[in-house]
Order: structure tokens, then sequence, then C-alpha cells
């Protein structure tokens, strides 16, 4: 277990009532996957799972809770909605931030930093800032700076809505190859079903603002998983399944 | 200010392939600076300068109009060049007076503003009196600060530089708090100390704005040591550019009065051109304000 969410609230100051009653476990290793239509509070429990930001009800309990999120700092990877890049700042220097926080010594840092951005395909734009770059781009020098930590647990909000289908599949497979090699725990929003289905080891649907979980569907599908995935019967009846799930969670 | 300590990857390390060269071309060093297109966007006001000179030359000698109401640029350049020799100290004098009332607001006005962001608190109880400084006219506080302050440059240094330090203060303050929200979670997760979140994002945050405050103080520091001039003037400072346009006025030297009057306006320009020029360099590698954009 990484984090239990219990009958958690979230009233924002302007009065807005993003979740009410929200339960949710994020266990270790899963690949959990938040589905639900825009507005619905996503974003919202992504950042109380990291510990940004009060719950205005219920509790969040996490593995080992000592201080506010009892996990040790650097151990959570953090990929906002928006790519969030310091413009001053080159590829290479975004990407190194956590690691310069943390004062990692400077050997290591660079090659972990050649490594996660390696692993995003963006060799040769070290030295680019951001205002060069395309917004597929920044969202993987934004997805880099969460690998360079080697997180346990890696948080990601629509990481991928902006690119194109090529390299969002592409980043995909991956991710899941990321994934059961370093034996992360990813929490990862989405409002894509397909997108959802073909990552997920876990799904929880969410009901429109306020949000809360309406329904969990759990893929059982193997892993690791590869494009084959994509094209078979199990596959298209998990969407299926998925789908009605959604419908019926924006309906209720 | 950005400079966060890393090794650098060596561009191109292995097997430069094509695509690899094409991908760093792609991020190639911004251009030099383009003087052509500086000189081509600077000629439409130089030329309705020009014109207007013209204009003034002949309006002055068609109704004759004698030098001690109007003289005329002409004459205005002879008086430049012939009283050259007790205009040019005193122009360093004023420029003396504004430059350290530039600085010393610089570093006032970044500690303040500094200051102000460490917490809400100080600094909605201490802004107010900023502004009180900044709403209060200079020429009817200047009478006072010279009475009080002995020494007459130090006590124009302080007229200037109540006029010029609001803008870096409450310009640096804003910048300082608009660090981007998401970043600051982001420093927050990675258990960045204070000093750190100071330093790596809300001093580069600021940077922009506070060289637009700077930018504005630049002038204000120059207007600040003249207006205060002019109050000592009388009193017997015989020195800066404000006391040689008093001076002239008194013994009807009109002429000159212009030459030194052009000759504050064009320090004014130049300070104005200098400050942008440097705001260009510091920010030309990422601020849109100084990123020239292809399409
Ligand atoms: N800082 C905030 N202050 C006030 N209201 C907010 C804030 N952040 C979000 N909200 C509100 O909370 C609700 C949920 O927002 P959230 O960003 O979590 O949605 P989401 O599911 O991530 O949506 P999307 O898929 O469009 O990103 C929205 O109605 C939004 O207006
Ligand atoms: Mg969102």
């Amino acid at each position: 277990m990484i984090a239990r969410l219990r009958q958690v609230d979230k009233i924002y100051a302007n009065g807005v009532v993003a979740l009410r009653g929200l339960d949710l476990d994020v266990g270790e290793g899963e690949f959990l996957s938040l589905l639900g239509p825009s507005g619905c509070g996503k974003s919202t429990v992504l950042r109380l799972v990291a510990g940004l930001g009060e719950v205005s009800g219920g509790r969040i309990e996490w593995a080992g809770g000592n201080g506010r999120t009892g996990l040790p700092r650097g151990d959570i990877g953090f990929v906002f909605q928006e790519p969030t890049l310091m413009p001053w700042a080159t590829v290479w220097k975004n990407v190194q931030l956590p690691l310069t926080l943390r004062g990692v010594p400077l050997e290591e840092a660079a090659a972990r930093g050649r490594e996660a951005i390696g692993m995003v395909g963006l060799e040769g734009f070290e030295h680019a800032y951001p205002r060069q770059l395309s917004g597929g781009m920044k969202m993987r020098v934004s997805i880099a700076r969460a690998l360079v930590t080697h997180p346990r647990l890696l948080l990601m909000d629509e990481p991928f809505a902006s690119l194109d289908e090529i390299t969002r599949f592409k980043l995909d497979n991956d991710l899941l190859v990321l994934w059961a090699r370093q034996r992360w725990t990813v929490v990862f929003v989405t409002h894509s079903v397909y997108e959802s289905v073909y990552l997920s080891t876990r799904i929880a649907v969410m009901t429109a603002r306020p949000g809360r979980a309406a329904s969990e569907v759990t893929i059982e599908a193997p892993t690791p998983r590869d494009e084959s995935f994509r094209t078979s019967p199990l596959y298209n009846e998990y969407c299926r399944h998925v789908s009605a799930r959604l419908a019926e969670a924006i309906r209720s | 200010m950005s400079s966060l300590p890393s090794t650098e990857p060596t561009r191109a390390a292995d097997g430069a392939g094509v695509g690899e060269l094409e991908t760093t071309s792609a991020v190639a060093p911004p251009r030099r600076v383009d003087l052509w297109g500086a000189g081509r966007r600077a000629l439409p006001p130089v030329a309705i300068g020009v014109a207007g000179l013209v204009v003034w030359e002949l309006f002055v000698r068609l109704n004759h109009i004698p030098y001690y109401i109007l003289p005329g640029p002409l004459l205005v350049m002879e008086a430049l060049v012939k009283d050259w020799g007790t205009l040019y100290p005193s122009l360093l004098v004023t420029l003396a007076i504004a430059g350290a009332a530039l600085l010393v607001a610089t570093v006032a006005g970044v500690a303040i503003a500094i200051l102000f962001a460490q917490s809400r608190w100080i600094e909605s109880s201490l802004f107010p009196y900023a502004v009180i400084l900044q709403v209060t006219p200079v020429v009817a506080i200047a009478p006072l600060i010279i009475i009080w302050v002995k020494n007459i440059p130090l006590a124009l240094l302080i007229c200037a530089w109540i006029v010029a330090f609001f803008p870096i203060v409450s310009n640096t303050t804003l910048g300082l708090n608009s660090a981007d929200h998401n970043l600051l979670n982001l420093f927050q997760l990675y258990g960045a100390s204070r000093r750190q979140v100071f330093w790596y994002l809300r001093l580069p945050s600021a940077m922009p704005y506070f060289l637009g405050g700077l930018r504005i103080s630049g002038g204000l520091a120059l207007i600040g040591a003249v207006v205060a001039e002019f109050v000592a003037g009388t009193g017997g400072v015989q020195s800066g550019l404000a006391y040689r346009v008093l001076e002239s006025g008194y013994t009807m030297q009109i002429p000159r009065m212009f030459a030194a009057l052009f000759m504050i306006t064009c320090s004014g320009i130049l300070i104005f051109l200098g400050l942008t020029a440097l705001s260009h360099l510091v920010l030309r590698t990422w601020h849109e304000s100084a990123v020239r954009r292809e399409g």
C-alpha cells in the first residue's frame, strides 16, 4: 500500500467542491489510471496524493506515514498537466532540477540526466530553451524531469494529451517497459478510455464534479504488454466495458 | 542567477550522424544583434526630429523671434559648442548624482523587495509607506531634505533616490511573488529549501519585472536629480546642469539654457537606451520581451 484516501473532500477557497467522499487506494507496484470527464477533479486527486494541498474532509494515509507525505523526498515524480518548465533554463538544467535541489554529485547527476533525456528521445536538445521546443517536446522534458530521480511513485497528469498518436503510442510502450523494469507505482490521469485500458492494471472511473470514484475496473491482461494487445479481442472487450462504466459514472 | 550547478553534456558526443547534426543546429545560440534592422527602425523618428528642427529654425527666422524668447536650433547648437567647457562638467555632476541614486535605489529597492517577499505580513505593513514616499512630490520635500542634510550632494542623492526607488521595489516585489504556482509545488515536492526556492525560482522569475522597473527608475533618477538641483540651485550649489539652466535664465542666456536642457534630455534618452540594452542582454535567451520570434 502506498496511499489510502478515505472519504476525501476537497473544497477550493472559491467554494468549488472538487471532490466529495472519494475513496481510493494506491497499491504498491500497480499502474492505476484515473479516468473521468474534464473538471471532475482528477488533477486534484493527484495533487493530494503527492501531498500538495490539504484535504477539506476525510483523510489520506501514506505508507510509513511520518511527516507530511511519509514518503522520503525525491521518491515522488510528478508530471503536471502543463509542462511547467523553467523558461530561463535549458532542457538540461530543467531535467537536472530535482537532482540539483537534492545536491546529487555532478557526475551521477549528469549520467542520470543523460539517461532520462534518452528515455524521452530528446538527445541533441539539451541546450535548447523551452521556448524553442514544440508542445510535445516540452511535455517530454517534463517527463524526463520526473524520471530523473528514479521515483518509487510516479504521478502523471495527462502527460501524453498534447502528443501526436505516433509519439504517444511510443511513449505508452516506453512507460510500460520502464514500469515493468523499475517496479514503480504509477498513478496516471487520462480521459482516454483506450489509453487507460492499454496501460493500467486498474482503472478508477470518476464521476463528474464533485468527483468520487464511481467504479473500478481491474485489467487482467498479462503484462508486459505490447502493440499486439491494442488489436486483441480482450483489449476491445475491456474498452467497451470501461466506456460503459464511464458513461454510467457521468450520468449518475 | 539561474546557473544551476551541473555538468553540461558535450554537444554531439559520439557518432555524430546526420540527424544529430540537424538537431544540434536546431538549437543554435541566438543570432547577433541586427544593426541594419535597428538602423532602419531608427530612421522614421530621426527623420521626424530633423524635420521638426528645420521647421523650428524657419519659424524663428521668418517671424523674427528674438533669441531671448525662443532661440533657433542653430543658435542652441552654437551655445552648446561655445559653452561646452562649463556645461560638460555640470553634466558629469548631474549624471554622477543620478547614477549614484540609481545604484542605491537598485540595491535598496531589491533588498526591500526581498524583505517584502519574505511574508505577506511584512509587505502589507510596509508597502503603504513606500507608496507614501512615492506619491509625495519630491519638489515639496527637497527643501526640507536640503535643510536637514548639510552635505548638498548627499541631499540631492537622497531626493533622486526617493523618486527612483519605488518602481524597482514594486516591480521586483511583484516579480518575486509571481513565480509559477506549479513550479513552486514542484520545488516543494523535491524538498527544496527556502533558499533554493529563492535562488532557483523566485529570483529568475523576478528578473524581467526588476529590469522593467530599472528602466523606469533610470529616467526618474535623472529627473529627481535635476529637480533637487533646481530646488537647491539658489542655495549656492554651482555645479549641476539644473543650476546652469537657472543661471542662464537669470542672465538671459536663453540659447545656453536650451543647450543645457538639450543635454539633460539626451542623457535621459541614453540612460533609457542603455538600460533597455541591458535588459535585452540579460533576457535574450529566454524571455518573450527579448526574443525575436520567427513567425
Ligand atoms: N486552484 C483552484 N481553485 C479553485 N478551483 C479549482 C482549482 N483547481 C481546480 N479547481 C476546480 O476544481 C474542479 C476540478 O479541477 P481539476 O483540475 O482537478 O479537474 P480535472 O479532472 O483534472 O480536469 P481536466 O481533465 O480538465 O484537467 C474544477 O471544477 C476546477 O474548476
Ligand atoms: Mg486536470
